[in-house]
């Protein structure tokens, strides 16, 4: 788990992760458009500590939940451009169902548990992003999958 | 005594960052410690009446009914909006 100010290379990232038979990966990156209209630059802060203790405990999560090589997060803050990477997700296993599902569950808990909150600027000022609905949701279809489900999707 | 801190949009809403209050007998839940700063005028009132605030206790997400105890670090915040 990795939280940090600088930039990084998702091909880098990519290529430390050990060998497996399946290698999902996630880059979330910057957009140039939000709510409140066009973006130029996003501030993000977050809760130091915190945050590398929830995306260890959700990477933990991971682990438990699926037969994983591997769980690694990156997660920037402080200031970025649109288009700059934000966070970045990598995981391997044996087999593609175990790193699909657990690449996205990692995500799906990021979004809803992990405390880093974005504010937006633009040609129209300064304004904080909501959380919405929809990540909420997605991350509790998680609770209703069975623990140790091979196929790790998500149930209802 | 607790530490308390405030993030992000709720942060500059009670222009906040941080506070030290001394353990009193009745502060001894989330919910209590939300209720008592209430108390510290308008702008906290508002600002802590939001239903979606979050709330942590020793940095890990806990309850309306999470127990304090002196030493706790407890932090507000709204919503979390990563990755």
């Amino acid at each position: 788990m990795r939280v940090q100010e600088a930039a990084f290379s998702p091909d880098q990232l990519q290529r430390s992760l050990p060998a497996a038979g399946a290698v999902v990966t996630f880059t979330g990156n910057v957009r140039d458009a939000g709510a409140g209209g066009a973006v130029d630059s996003l501030q993000l802060e977050h809760y130091a500590g915190m945050t590398e203790h929830s995306l260890q405990a959700i990477a933990e999560e991971a682990a438990a939940r699926w037969a994983l090589a591997a769980a690694h997060v990156v997660h920037r803050v402080g200031r970025l451009d649109a288009g700059e990477a934000i966070v970045w997700v990598g995981v391997c296993a044996a087999h593609r169902a175990e790193a699909f599902a657990a690449c996205e569950f990692i995500m799906d808990a990021l979004k809803t548990r992990a405390p880093f909150w974005k504010k937006e600027h633009g040609p129209q000022g300064a304004r904080w992003v909501d959380a919405r609905a929809s990540d909420v949701a997605r991350a509790q279809r998680w609770q209703l999958t069975r623990t140790g489900d091979a196929d790790g999707a998500p149930g209802g | 005594m607790l530490r308390v801190l405030f993030f992000a949009r709720l942060r500059e809403q009670l222009g906040c960052e941080s506070l030290e209050l001394a353990s009193e007998p009745g502060i001894d839940s989330i919910a209590a410690l939300r209720a008592a700063l209430s108390e510290r005028g308008p702008v906290w009132k508002e600002a802590l009446a939001d239903a979606n605030l979050l709330a942590a206790v020793n940095k890990s997400l806990a309850e309306p009914g999470t127990p304090l105890v002196s030493g706790d670090e407890v932090a507000f915040f709204p919503p979390v909006t990563g990755g």
